[in-house]
């Protein structure tokens, strides 16, 4: 017996296509912006922080990157309620998205400061710039441009995570294509346009983040 | 009703650990061999060749694993091969971790100086020998600390064959709190257990990058 495919009888749901596609629009959008500002928190605190919270940021980084994403967002979503923290769907996946790449630009971020010449710093003392205009104009936009490759890459992988939270049920993409197949058992056509359209999704991201790079860093970052 | 005590929860995940490293070890060491061969094609001097290898990494990194996962385990029946979601998982994060090791083991070919590209063109070596006794040796340095960092990321990546029904950490994580209705405890549990697997292998990773980054200093 051979398998006709029908790709036809998935695209007929293409409301529910694009009302996944623009829920994960709209996670990677909340955790991308939120992730880096922490991250960029977490930055300064392991670099010039009091050692206490030094310390605290060590410990979440090294916990976030060594164990899995779905994880994370099933402690948030099923552990959390039980010691009194009730959140919906959305807010788990998004505090579980915001959490994650928090703890992976906290690291990137930090190779960037560490990597500033001691001499620039000195240089805005001299000027008696305060501690936070050092940061800000001297350490903190030299250091997201180093970095700001690794970090766009970094926003990709979460937003292809992502696709874990319709284990929550999200309705995200991944989402869209569980509902799908269990409608009209189209399983493979449903997943390959599903993967078909983050793969675009992934493409189209990388280009907004090399975008957003050019506006925050004119004519330095290379082209 | 059986009531459980916190061994009991600890006794199967643990259990269910083994697989979690068997998987590991199996798409480490696929994805390590396919990712050579990718590689070799990604290096290579023929076009059109390091075009479909761009291609196979670029559709690989660009989709999320899950959906891998979902394609493989609904696609391989269509085939006419009997899918097991052991089958499935294996194949599909070999694949998947074949495309990341590839494109990591790209970069330390590429960081090894042209002029020893030249050098052994000079002594007629053919690509093949080139890269078997020039350039791969040097290129292998630089690529150990990164490849012990992936395998994190492989380890991690285990997690998801849970959703397509793999019994492994995740998956038993998932049961037992369906029968104990404790999720803070379990998942906490689960957590640590995944720790406990991942950060020796990140320690390790940045150790060897340390090391290294001294001898390329001098």
């Amino acid at each position: 017996m051979r398998y006709h495919f029908n790709f036809g009888d998935v695209l007929a749901y293409y409301p529910w296509l694009i009302k996944g596609t623009l829920l994960t629009l709209e996670l990677i959008a909340v955790g991308g912006v939120l992730g880096i500002a922490l991250g960029i928190f977490g930055a300064w605190a392991r670099t010039s922080g009091p050692r206490a919270l030094r310390a605290v940021f060590g410990a979440y980084v090294e916990l976030i990157r060594n164990t899995p994403f779905l994880i994370q967002l099933f402690f948030i979503f099923f552990g959390l309620p039980s010691i009194g923290i009730q959140m919906t769907e959305l807010e788990a996946a998004s505090l579980a998205m915001v959490i994650n790449l928090g703890a992976y630009s906290t690291e990137i971020i930090r190779a960037g400061v560490e990597a500033i010449p001691r001499g620039q710093i000195e240089a805005g003392q001299c000027l008696a710039m305060t501690r936070l205009q050092i940061f800000r104009h001297i350490i903190l936009r030299p250091a997201l441009q180093k970095i700001w490759p690794a970090l766009s890459s970094q926003v990709v992988i979460v937003m292809l995570g992502s696709a874990a939270c319709s284990q929550i049920a999200v309705e995200d993409l991944s989402f869209a294509a569980n509902f799908i197949q269990s409608r009209n058992f189209r399983a493979f056509e449903s997943y390959f346009i599903a993967t078909g359209i983050y793969l675009v999704l992934a493409i189209l991201l990388r280009q907004v983040m090399r975008g957003i790079g050019l506006m925050l860093f004119p004519a330095k970052v290379p082209r | 009703m059986n009531d459980f005590t916190l061994w009991d929860m600890a006794r199967g995940l643990l259990l269910a650990a083994r697989w979690t490293i068997a998987l590991s070890l199996l798409a480490f060491i696929g994805g390590g061999a396919v990712g050579i061969f990718m590689l070799l094609l990604r290096t290579s001097r023929s076009r059109v060749l390091s075009l479909f290898a761009r291609l196979y990494i670029e559709l690989f990194q660009g989709t999320p694993l899950l959906m891998q996962l979902f394609i493989t385990f609904f696609g391989l029946p269509l085939l006419g091969v009997d899918t097991t979601s052991w089958g499935a998982a294996s194949l599909a994060l070999t694949l998947w971790s074949s495309a990341f090791l590839a494109e990591i083991w790209r970069g330390c070919v590429d960081a090894v100086p042209r002029g020893q590209w030249e050098a052994s063109a000079s002594l007629a070596m053919n690509y093949l020998q080139q890269m078997r006794h020039v350039v791969l040796p040097q290129a292998l340095r630089l690529a150990i600390a990164p490849t012990v960092g992936f395998s994190v990321q492989i380890i991690k990546g285990t997690a998801l064959t849970s959703i397509i029904g793999f019994m492994e950490i995740s998956k038993a994580g998932t049961i037992i709190t369906n029968a104990t209705f404790q999720p803070f405890t379990v998942y906490a549990m689960v957590a640590a257990l995944y720790f406990i697997l991942c950060w020796p292998l990140s320690r390790l990773a940045k150790h060897l990058e340390r090391k290294l980054y001294v001898a390329h200093r001098h």
